[in-house]
């Protein structure tokens, strides 16, 4: 499939505003959705509309079958070992939420949480709530100089045998990619429970839960070609089984009574209330897009295409890139000179041109950059070279108004 | 608005603002590209005075502004008058516009002032979108909340 196709699919990008076509560099805040994945959804409830896994009828059964075969695809798809270790939520947040929350129990007063100083705020503030419920104790993971995760500092809060590491794939604000697989087994050779936040890797490259070997593993669909409203919790069966349910009620009980209740299995037992299930078909369409890729072009592509732009943005003058390196992933961050992140930001959207401005929801990575916030432009399988282009050629007009 | 700290009313009646309302319209119009808007709103922004640093405090700060904006007001003689400032130079010219709608004015005409349409006319509607993170929209809630 050509580029030009592939763009065709997505019908939001066909637009433009005030004679300016949209120029849509803000995929890690959301990507865009290919037609494939609406069809889904508006297929769903025009024809197969029920609700999963009671009704004793076939328009029931049909929309159980569908949502349940997502699991499965989900299962393939980051090669987990079982369906059950696919838990729907409805995104990253809510899936580090269940686990924080479910791991209540197994943490202790002065227990260690360690932190990726990169993280974006859905994995730090569920952790701290985690330590204020449980008197654990949270250290941030420090980044060195170019902003990549500190690995000899890593290692030495080892030393402190944590109880918890919850890192990031790839940063949100920034575009940089952790050594997950690395860092996840030094980190269980000190005994910690992993968390990987994989929102904005989930997308770009091949992940292989099983290789990583974290415990959990999460990101959204929204993320990855599919509607908003829908993420996946992946964990190591023995892990997601010993959680304490964060949310109770209806699906996720095998009997109940006034005396007592017992839980249903995994992976019910964590998805309690009925499902999203025209996000999860969408989800399922979205994997389907994906997987009809060529992984291994495409990926290179990007690769090619976000160098593309941090060479671009460097060759411009006056501005400063963030821990822009040639193996980030998707994004690269940015501030013009010293002018204020958001007047770079209204003075692009003047063009039609979607980036994001402001702390990225990583406001820890900001103040250890000393910055107030940064723009950020980002990419996904339809940007092409013609969208870098007039971004710069934006940023030049940018430049002879604030500069 | 009760701040702990507060300009004084000399520096409250201090501010003068070059353009009324009419002439910033015409101004505005006869812009003939938003390069040209958005230099009058950056040169508007400049016209207004730096907050001093003692101001610039978190208990003056509007929220819903992705950029920081302070906002001081004070009623004298039956008339508002507004201190404000923004490190962000846009959103300053953009404070600018809505002060020189409602700087010293009485509540009715503050109450009678339609954000709405003044940014229509200005060509500038977009940037009063509840969406927006530039806190126009909380600004101008602001002041004529401040003004009632």
């Amino acid at each position: 499939m050509d580029l030009q196709t592939l763009r065709s699919q997505f019908p939001t990008l066909a637009q433009s505003n005030d004679g300016y076509p949209l120029c849509y560099l803000d995929t890690a805040a959301t990507s865009q959705k290919p037609q494939q994945v609406i069809d889904a959804m508006n297929h769903y409830y025009q024809y197969d509309n029920a609700n999963v896994h009671r009704a004793a009828h076939q328009l029931s059964a049909r929309a159980t079958s569908q949502y349940e075969a997502v699991r499965d695809k989900l299962r393939q798809f980051i090669n987990a070992n079982s369906r059950e270790e696919i838990i729907f939520t409805h995104g990253t947040t809510e899936s580090i939420n269940t686990v924080a929350n479910g791991l209540t129990a197994h943490i202790k007063q002065g227990s260690l949480i360690l932190i990726d100083s990169a993280a974006h705020h859905a994995n730090i503030v569920p952790w701290q709530e985690l330590a204020k419920r449980t008197g654990a104790v949270i250290k941030p993971i420090p980044l060195t100089q170019d902003c990549r995760l500190d690995i000899d500092a890593f290692e030495a809060l080892l030393q402190q045998n944590p109880a918890i590491v919850a890192l990031s794939h790839v940063s949100n604000a920034l575009g940089t990619v952790n050594p997950v697989k690395e860092l996840v087994s030094k980190a269980k050779q000190a005994g910690a429970i992993t968390l990987v936040d994989g929102a904005q890797a989930i997308a770009h490259l091949n992940v292989d839960v099983q290789s990583i070997d974290c415990d959990f593993y999460v990101f959204s669909g929204h993320k990855m070609y599919g509607p908003t409203g829908i993420g996946v919790l992946y964990g190591r069966f023995d892990m997601l089984d010993s959680l304490s349910p964060l949310m109770t009620g209806g699906e996720m009980i095998k009997t109940v009574s006034f005396e007592a209740t017992e839980f249903n299995q995994l992976p019910n037992r964590l998805e309690a209330g009925t499902p999203p299930i025209a996000e999860v078909i969408g989800l399922g369409a979205a994997i389907d897009f994906i997987q009809a890729l060529p992984t291994a072009q495409i990926h290179a592509k990007e690769r090619e295409l976000l160098n593309y732009l941090q060479d671009a943005l460097e060759k411009l003058g006056d501005v400063v890139l963030y821990g822009a390196h040639k193996d980030n992933i998707g994004a690269v961050a940015f501030n013009l000179a010293d002018e204020h992140h958001q007047d770079v930001g209204i003075l692009l959207d003047q063009q039609g041109i979607a980036v994001r401005c402001g702390h990225h929801c990583a406001m820890p990575l900001m103040q250890s950059l000393s910055l107030k916030g940064c723009c950020r432009a980002s990419i996904g399988v339809y940007t092409n070279k013609a969208d870098i282009d007039r971004f710069i050629a934006a940023m030049e007009s940018v430049k002879e108004l604030l500069l | 608005m009760s701040q702990s700290v507060q300009p004084s009313a000399e520096q409250f009646l201090a501010l003068t603002l070059e353009n009324d309302t009419a002439a910033t319209v015409e101004l505005f119009e006869q812009a003939g590209n938003w390069q040209e808007r958005y230099r009058q709103i950056m040169l508007l922004g400049k016209s207004l005075p730096k907050l001093d640093d003692n101001l610039r405090v978190e208990s003056a700060q509007v929220r819903g502004c992705e950029s920081n904006a302070w906002l001081y007001h004070s009623e004298i003689d039956g008339k508002h008058y507004f201190i404000a400032d923004s490190d962000a130079r846009i959103v300053k010219g953009l404070i600018a516009l809505l002060l020189i709608a409602c700087n010293g004015k009485t509540s009715n005409e503050i109450g009678a002032f339609s954000p709405d349409c003044y940014f229509t006319q200005l060509g500038l509607q977009g940037q009063l979108s509840p969406s927006r993170t530039n806190g126009l929209l909380a600004l101008a809630k602001a002041i004529k909340v401040a003004a009632e």
